[in-house]
């Protein structure tokens, strides 16, 4: 098998195309959102509202209701359950998440084991089914991306001014808890775009990993929102080509690759990797006679 | 008063079921810059938040004579870690008056180039705000206020953890503000440089304890019942 046989021969195929367009875009929407949830230090909560998901989908495939719907719901539910319980004095969010989550995640997994033969949709919740899409899905895919683009556009600005500093946000008027939701709204349907392509678990890595690599390779906002769904979109698809050609895992293989650009970045990255500190930390003998 | 920029008139404020602010009465007009003074736990931060409307009053108002108020707040409230310009940080302080899904426009643009050259960081203007000593922070902190043109500054500890020389820089930039017409409140601990700065300190203690210019604050009595204690160090 040639390179170029690796490279076009899977577009003979429907479910190849569909995958590659669903990959690319769960790449770009995570990538994007991501980068909020990493700048914020709110990469717990994305795990949260990954868990949470998982018993929005399980109650909709039992009941025989749209999936996307149904964890969307869930994920939401969990959501404004953390934002309000978090507003207790005595507990601090992590708790609060650690809670939710790992009780969302339990409720999927008896409702599931409640439905005949579930462990094979579980399997595909859980570690995504990127070959198997409709042509339905992806329409329902396009579409929350475009939705969630439009809308995460749309309130840039007033998110960044809540990350920059919250409590002059409140000053100037802001209204910084329902911004905080509406960036829960954003990464929960983010999530749920995703599950398709690498699964419950798995959907984490889109959405922190491409935008941690991105916060290595620059100081400026606009090439991170750049950098991040290129990133997860890049990685996207060398997954699918490496699952092609070696017949192993999409979801998997799209998370490993992420997670090697991320690496990379660590020690790579033009002014924060490793290699560049390493050698801003030491002086040249001209810069220690000027101080 | 009249032709003051904020009145706060029989302030009370409750935080949690605890009495912070009581019958709180003060007036400040533009070109005075009135020093908060007292110790931690006094309310000093409290009364700039419940001037802000960030905190409900429980008895007495708070009136702010028109316009918006520029609001400085202690350093560690922003995320200097964040990938913005110092451009970008000043611009974040004009966010509500963004349009939706429209870029900055031609008077936001302006109003952050005028609050960048008041402040002297114009040269900076393109540097990663995380790459900044603490001074340069500050006044990057104080032009995202200016950048509303607002009457009333509001700076909360301003001072704290800046070297002399920046202190003195910074003590300046509010002198220069004052003039312009500012009404300029800012909290302190440090009585020396608000001794010198202010036209009027607010000694506070859960209350009001005393009023006035510095120089008619000098009877320990006052200072004793503000801190609770017997010597007040850089205050003669």
């Amino acid at each position: 098998m040639t390179v170029l046989d690796v490279l076009l021969g899977p577009w003979e195929f429907d479910f190849w195309r569909r995958a590659l367009l669903v990959g690319l875009l769960s790449g770009v929407i995570c990538g994007l959102v991501g980068c909020h949830v990493v700048l914020r230090g709110m990469a717990f909560i994305g795990d949260a509202v990954a868990h949470s998901v998982f018993p929005g989908v399980a109650v909709a495939f039992v009941l025989g209701f749209d999936l996307v719907v149904g964890g969307a719901v869930a994920g939401l539910a969990t959501a404004v359950l953390v934002a309000v319980f978090a507003q207790h004095r005595r507990l601090r969010e992590d708790a609060v998440i650690g809670v939710f989550f790992a009780a969302a995640f339990g409720l999927g997994i008896v409702v599931l084991s409640a439905a005949p033969g579930y462990s094979g949709s579980l399997e595909s919740f859980l570690f995504g089914s990127i070959l198997g899409i409709s042509d339905a899905d992806v329409l329902g895919v396009a579409g929350l991306g475009a939705l969630i683009l439009l809308v995460a556009l749309a309130l840039h600005p007033r998110l960044v001014a809540v990350g920059l500093d919250r409590e002059t946000a409140r000053a100037i008027g802001l209204p910084v808890f329902g911004l905080d939701i509406a960036l829960y709204v954003l990464v929960t349907l983010a999530i749920v775009m995703s599950l398709q392509a690498v699964g419950n678990v798995l959907v984490l890595a889109l959405l922190i990993t491409p935008a941690a690599a991105a916060r290595l390779l620059t100081d400026r906002l606009e090439s991170m929102m750049l950098l991040a769904p290129a990133i997860g979109a890049g990685s996207a698809v060398v997954g699918l080509y490496l699952s092609y050609a070696f017949d192993l895992a999409a979801g998997g293989l799209i998370v490993l690759v992420v997670t090697a650009v991320f690496l990379t970045c660590w020690v790579a990255a033009p002014r924060h990797g490793l290699v560049a500190r390493r050698r801003t930390s030491r002086p040249s003998p001209k810069e220690g006679l000027h101080p | 008063m009249t032709g003051a920029v904020v009145t706060v008139a029989g302030l009370a404020v409750d935080l949690g079921g605890r009495e912070v602010l009581h019958d709180v009465d003060l007036a400040v007009r533009a070109g005075e810059t009135v020093g908060l003074i007292g110790p931690n736990g006094a309310g000093k931060t409290t009364l700039l938040r419940a001037v802000l409307g960030l905190v409900p009053a429980a008895h007495g108002t708070v009136t702010v004579a028109g316009g918006e108020i520029g609001y400085v707040p202690q350093r560690h409230e922003f995320a200097w870690d964040f990938p913005t310009s110092v451009r970008g940080a000043v611009l974040s302080g004009r966010v509500h008056h963004r349009r939706w899904l429209r870029g900055a426009s031609t008077e936001d643009r302006a109003a952050v180039a005028a609050a960048l050259e008041r402040v002297d960081m114009t040269a900076l203007a393109d540097r990663p705000v995380g790459e900044l000593s603490g001074g340069q922070r500050q006044r990057v902190l104080v032009a995202r206020a200016l950048v509303v043109a607002p009457r009333l500054l509001l700076l909360d500890e301003p001072f704290t953890g800046l070297d002399v020389p920046t202190q003195d820089l910074l003590g300046e930039l509010l002198t220069r503000l004052r003039a312009e017409g500012h009404a300029v409140v800012v909290t302190t601990h440090d009585l020396a440089a608000a001794a010198e700065l202010c036209t009027r300190l607010c000694l506070l203690n859960r209350t009001v304890i005393a009023d006035g210019p510095p120089a008619d604050l000098e009877d320990p009595e006052i200072w004793l019942r503000a801190f609770g204690v017997t010597r007040v160090r850089g205050l003669r």
